[in-house]
């Protein structure tokens, strides 16, 4: 047998806009063991409709067995898994890093190269809100982290299909 | 019809509307005003049980037998949480009920009002779906959505919730047609591709060593003809799980007994060695493939489920169909029709030539005894006695599995017993329910003496309401199922599975109102099943029974089905 590889979806769930439909769907990975690293979810244009960005990982037959379970609760409406289709994702943070003296023009330039914006400022810090995909964050970070992170905020990985291009 | 109705009035309208003629319940304040409508309501009629996990088995047992939806009814709290092993019991075995809780008024819901928990919290991972009903408006579409998610796609039980209040507003109800019931995302997939059927069969033509592994999917889809016309025109031997037993006569010369844990050597030989496997309404549950990588290990598999979640869930398959079993099947015979007929007899001497001599080296046996009684002759004479035709429900461990191996099962809806929770204390109650179903039928619960104090307080029920359900105890005076692991893959020791100390069952029948016998010698056996079947009057027959006997072949936990314990 082929060693069983794991790998990061992105799926999208159309659900009803109704009370518990969300524990419906969180309940079902931690009842079966499946693993979710994140999850977003909000209104459609039409308020009926709710639809959940989530990021989980898995063998083939893992996330084909998510993607079953997810349609076969009653009140989802459609599923697809992003990871399969040409798409956009984006991330945001927010980071309150430490920016003192000699490090308050270095944060500054940090942030201008990756095109983050400083949402607030005190005299000894700055909070930038970064966007971006997952690994442009995880980049970020890691150039902020010697500065000093004092506090951190992020979201969920939002997706979406890019259109056809004919 | 401008007049105004109450929620109570209207729940029992919808019950009406969905031909509902029996509920299994048990009252309390949350439920109050139904149980007040009801008695207006003749057409109706409500079996009182004594514990609400019994009326959720009542309903489970009544929904096998009558192919009908089945329904319970409880109040809030304490009365729904009984219900749970109940609702989970019917969701492992994908059985049509619809159980109605009530719940604290809207307004008290989450202040840890007077009995309250929150059911349908604690039923989601257990229901096929369940409803909070907050609002009177939408009580009557809720009922009506409950008994169609119930009974469609792979069937399962559904929770709703009713706050008293609800119970308690009035309004005047919309004119709806449970027909017209349309859930816009909920569309299960009832007819089979046929392109994929077709596949199916030209892989099923070349098979040289074919099998047709079925389970519960051909009882609920009531697709036992098609099963046998189909197995019959190519000669394909047939083995089934516990939840299809039933499902293909138990007397056909193509039928290989059971398979898995306890099935029959021939069945999961014939597995093991198949060339194709077609899985008909059956899930790849681990008690059937024992170690998975060893389970058919030389088949192609073909798999046929209206759930897609089932297939490829264990097992990688080859052809996947999803649909119903029966639509499926009727789809393969037909297709059949148009091929040119071959001498299929002729070309399976070989294959079922071999399934004979397994067969023949290793039957389903057991030491007869003229000192003891043999619990699997209990069940032989049980068979015998009733010509094979009384319906058999079973509690859970040794007595289910011997249930399963020795009766010989001639047609679906005959054999109930909780497959995929193996809840104790399933058999009596169910049996309740299937007598209630089939008022005129002989009914047997086939019983551990461990599990038959699980819920032992139906007596009074089907002595009040003169339901004759008979009770085969067979008391070896130990947990029975549980011994026999600790013998023979804990050395022998017995740790709490000792059962002497016990009641003394025929004086526990006759304290309820029923009639008690018991057997100690084997040829007190057929004359005790004899006077049992003739009185019409619940019964309880205790078979003192040879207490070390085990259940064999056997399986072994986490081993492949060649590695089997013979007898
Ligand atoms: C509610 C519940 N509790 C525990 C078990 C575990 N269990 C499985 S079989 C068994 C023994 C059943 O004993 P008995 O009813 O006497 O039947 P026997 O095996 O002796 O025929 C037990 C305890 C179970 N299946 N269900």
């Amino acid at each position: 047998m082929e060693a069983k590889k794991n790998r990061r979806h992105t799926i999208s769930v159309w659900v009803d806009n109704q009370p518990g439909v969300l524990s419906r769907v969180t309940g079902l990975f931690s009842g079966r063991g499946f693993n979710i690293e994140s999850l977003c979810v909000a209104e459609t244009m039409d308020p009926a409709t709710s639809r959940i960005t989530l990021v989980t990982s898995g063998d083939e037959q893992i996330i084909e067995q998510i993607i079953k379970q997810l349609r076969k609760l009653i009140n989802t409406q459609k599923v697809v898994d992003l990871s399969e289709l040409d798409h956009v994702e984006r991330e945001m943070a927010m980071v309150r890093v430490k920016a003192e003296d000699k490090s308050r023009a270095e944060v500054l330039r940090i942030a201008d190269i990756f095109r983050c914006r400083v949402v607030d400022v005190s005299p000894t810090t700055y909070t930038l809100e970064i966007t971006g995909n997952h690994e442009k964050i995880q980049a970020v970070l890691s150039l902020l982290k010697s500065h000093g992170i004092l506090d951190i905020v992020r979201s969920g990985t939002l997706a979406i299909q890019r259109a056809k291009k004919e | 019809m401008s007049t105004k109705r109450t929620g109570a009035q209207i729940f029992l309208d919808c019950l009406e509307r969905e031909g509902v003629q029996h509920i299994f319940g048990y009252p309390g304040g949350a439920v109050i005003d139904i149980y007040d409508e009801l008695t207006r309501r003749p057409h109706i009629k409500h079996y009182l049980v004594r514990h609400e996990q019994a009326a959720v088995h009542a309903a489970d047992g009544y929904a096998r037998a009558s192919n009908k939806v089945g329904v319970a009814l409880v109040t809030s709290g304490p009365g729904a949480t009984n219900t749970v092993t109940g609702i989970a019991s019917a969701y492992m075995d994908s059985i049509p009920i619809v159980v109605f809780s009530g719940q604290v008024p809207t307004h008290l819901i989450g202040n840890d009002a007077f009995q309250e928990v929150d059911i349908v919290g604690i039923t989601r991972p257990c229901t096929k779906h369940n409803y909070l009903v907050t609002d009177i408006k939408h009580l009557a579409r809720t009922i009506h959505e409950a008994f169609y998610i119930a009974r469609s796609g792979r069937p399962g039980p559904v929770l709703v919730d009713l706050p008293k209040n609800v119970q308690q507003a009035s309004i005047v109800p919309e004119p709806l047609d449970p027909k017209e019931i349309r859930i816009p995302s909920y569309q299960p997939t009832v007819h089979a591709n046929p392109r994929q059927v077709r596949r199916a069969l030209d892989l099923i033509l070349q098979a040289k060593q074919p099998v047709l592994y079925t389970g519960g999917g051909i009882i609920h889809s009531n697709a036992s003809e098609e099963l046998l016309k189909f197995a019959e025109a190519l000669q394909i031997p047939v083995t089934s799980t516990l939840m299809g037993l039933g499902g293909f006569p138990g007397i056909h010369p193509l039928w290989m007994g059971m398979l898995g844990m306890h099935g029959t050597y021939c069945a999961n030989m014939a597995v093991a060695n198949s060339d194709v496997l077609i899985a008909v309404g059956a899930r790849f549950d681990d008690r059937v493939t024992g170690r998975l990588d060893a389970f058919a290990p030389h088949a192609k598999i073909i798999h046929i489920d209206i759930d897609p979640s089932s297939i490829s869930k264990n097992v990688v398959v080859d052809i996947p169909i999803v649909g119903d079993c029966r639509d499926a099947l009727h789809q393969l015979n037909n297709l059949l029709k148009k091929e040119e007929p071959r001498d299929w007899a002729a070309l399976r001497e070989e294959w079922l030539g071999r399934i004979r001599e397994w067969d023949r080296k290793h039957p389903l046996k057991y030491k007869k005894s003229k000192e003891v009684i043999k619990p699997q002759f209990v069940v032989e004479k049980l068979w015998e006695v009733t010509g094979g035709d009384a319906y058999i429900t079973t509690e859970v461990g040794q007595n289910q599995m011997w249930a399963a191996q020795f009766f010989k099962f001639k047609r679906a809806r005959q054999f109930m017993t909780s497959g995929g929770l193996g809840a104790m204390g399933y058999g009596f109650p169910a049996a309740m329910g299937v007598q209630v179903a089939k008022p005129d039928a002989i009914v047997i619960d086939i019983a551990g003496d461990g599990s038959i104090l699980m819920n032992i307080q139906e007596l009074i029920t089907v002595v009040e309401n003169n339901l004759p359900v008979k009770i085969a105890i067979l008391n070896n005076a130990y947990l029975g199922m549980v011994r026999q692991w600790q013998q023979l893959l804990y050395d022998k020791r017995y740790s709490a599975t000792d059962l002497s100390a016990q009641p003394d069952f025929v004086k526990v029948a006759e304290a309820f109102g029923a009639v008690g016998f018991r057997a100690t010698k084997p040829e007190e056996v057929e004359p005790v099943i004899r006077k049992a079947m003739e009185i019409k009057r619940p019964v309880i027959m205790d078979f003192v029974v040879d207490r070390e006997e085990c259940v064999m072949p056997m399986v072994p936990p986490g081993k492949a089905t060649h590695e089997m314990l013979l007898a």
